[in-house]
């Protein structure tokens, strides 16, 4: 697998990756907040938000109708419209593409789910890695207090309930968000995440996400049209 | 009252008072049964009973008239059928339809869009009916779906991971019908071309007529490059519709009586 760079795209995409609550879509958003300040040519997409496909995961969930299999294939069919439709095109039309989540978080859920690991790669085989992936990494107790403390009701694949790790929704969510981090940490390495301090203030990370992105890629590059001529 | 030996199901009818012979009805033995790659979490293979028999062909070669034949023959025999196809998942059903009405999705989108439905009828339908003893006749399979992915420019080994969830079936038949006999039969029915089935997404003409023509040719190749991976039955088509059906009659009926599977992947 290669990031689009090493393919010769003239774009380039970054990813944000972690756990429930890791303040990782805070993070992607003042980014994106940043890079359209200065007039770049940014594009946004976030998983699980393909209009079509939204309304068959969300009766599929809502009907408790998924199966680890089933929940794997319709949240890569989402991937595969966003992929086709918008990122792929975005990126050789030489933008900066952000994505909340990426293949990572399918390879960590769908594996804690039961899925083999082969088998998700391989459906997920036709995307290429990202250029930069961000991972926040939080304190176990601290991403739970977030989402617990915020959303008292869960949802029932959110908290993992379709594992049957727990009757209570609460240690079902717990036990499942552990393993998802112990899959996460397991590919970090084999994926080059750069690994972000999430219990940090919010300030700080993004401190940090904005140095290493502006180190890693020559953002003069992806200036608008307009912005061009105005600077030159 | 299970016979240990099924051959002495044959022919071996009872008396009963009213002087009506009631026929003794074959109980299909268990048989080996695999998956073609990984399979499906937490599904154990061999608790899979059943017999999953599959009815492959292009629109117009006669799939379910001889799926309905079946049937009639099958429950007439004392078998519990379910009878499964594409698009007809609860899941995304109505979705894919949607989408293809506005032809607005990626190739790879609508392999997984398909592979997604196929999924959940197997997981909800194929899976429990083969757990339950239930003859399963599927009014198509991964095949048709490797087969157009195929056409479609996606890459073998990609399709083959994502259809390993897939058991293999215990018979497959594939109705193999020439391009212009579909075409008359489409004709016959519906007075159109369906735009899917005449491969119009894949620009090889512009016209329909043509297109059609190119498209299932293509498929064919593929189902018959398919068919020596898979080694399933290809059926003479053109045949009569009775004739055609006293072949499937005749090895499924060999496949209900016995152990080994004859379809090896």
């Amino acid at each position: 697998m290669k990031t689009f760079a090493e393919l010769g795209f003239p774009g380039r995409l970054i990813a944000v990756e972690g756990l429930d609550g890791s303040g990782k879509s805070t993070q992607i958003y003042l980014l994106k907040r940043w890079l359209e300040v200065q007039g770049l040519k940014v594009f946004f997409s976030e998983w699980n938000s393909s209009e079509l496909v939204k309304s068959a995961t969300s009766k599929g969930k809502k009907r408790e109708l998924l199966t680890p299999t089933t929940f794997s294939l319709i949240h890569a069919t989402d991937f595969a419209d966003r992929y086709e439709r918008h990122l792929v095109p975005l990126l050789r039309a030489g933008y900066l593409v952000l994505c909340d989540r990426y293949i990572f978080t399918a390879f960590a859920r769908d594996t804690v789910r039961g899925c083999p690991m082969d088998w998700v790669r391989g459906v997920y085989r036709f995307a290429n890695l990202p250029d930069i992936t961000f991972f926040f990494r939080a304190e176990l107790e601290v991403s739970l207090q977030r989402i617990l403390s915020g959303r008292p009701q869960l949802k029932y694949f959110e908290a993992g309930m379709d594992l049957r790790l727990s009757s209570d929704p609460y240690e079902s969510f717990r036990i499942f968000q552990g393993r998802l981090l112990e899959r996460y940490l397991a590919m970090s390495a084999e994926f080059k995440f750069t690994i972000i301090d999430a219990n940090q203030p919010i300030e700080k990370q993004q401190s940090l996400v904005r140095q290493l992105v502006a180190a890693r890629i020559d953002l003069k590059q992806f200036a608008r049209e307009s912005a061009v001529h105005t600077t030159a | 009252m299970p016979a240990r030996n099924p051959k002495a199901n044959l022919r071996k009818a009872l008396p009963n008072k009213a002087g009506v012979a009631v026929p003794e009805i074959v109980v299909p033995q268990p048989r080996p049964r695999s998956f073609y790659g990984h399979g499906l979490p937490n599904v154990n293979p061999s608790h899979l009973q059943g017999r999953l028999i599959v009815v492959e062909g292009a629109d117009g070669s006669g799939r379910s008239t001889q799926i309905r034949m079946l049937v009639e023959w099958l429950e007439g025999s004392g078998h519990a059928t379910v009878q499964v196809g594409l698009k007809r998942s609860e899941l995304v059903r109505e979705e894919l339809e949607q989408a293809q009405q506005g032809n607005i999705l990626s190739r790879r989108t609508f392999s997984l869009f398909y592979a997604t439905d196929f999924a959940d009828q197997l997981e909800n339908t194929i899976i429990p009916a083969l757990t339950a003893g239930f003859i399963v006749l599927a009014d198509r399979y991964i095949y048709t779906l490797m087969a157009r992915d195929l056409v479609r420019g996606m890459e073998e080994d990609w399709v083959k991971n994502l259809y390993g969830i897939a058991p293999i079936p215990d018979a497959v038949f594939y109705l193999n019908v020439s391009p212009e006999i579909l075409v008359q039969r489409n004709f016959a029915k519906n007075y159109h071309l369906d735009y899917w089935e005449s491969g119009m997404d894949l620009g090889l003409s512009r016209d329909m007529f043509d297109s059609f023509l190119k498209y299932q040719a293509l498929i064919s190749e593929q189902f018959h490059r398919l068919q020596r991976i898979y080694r399933f039955t290809i059926v003479d088509g053109n045949l009569p519709p009775e004739e055609i059906n006293r072949e499937l009659r005749r090895r499924i009926q060999a496949v209900l009586m016995e152990k080994r599977p004859d379809t090896p992947r």
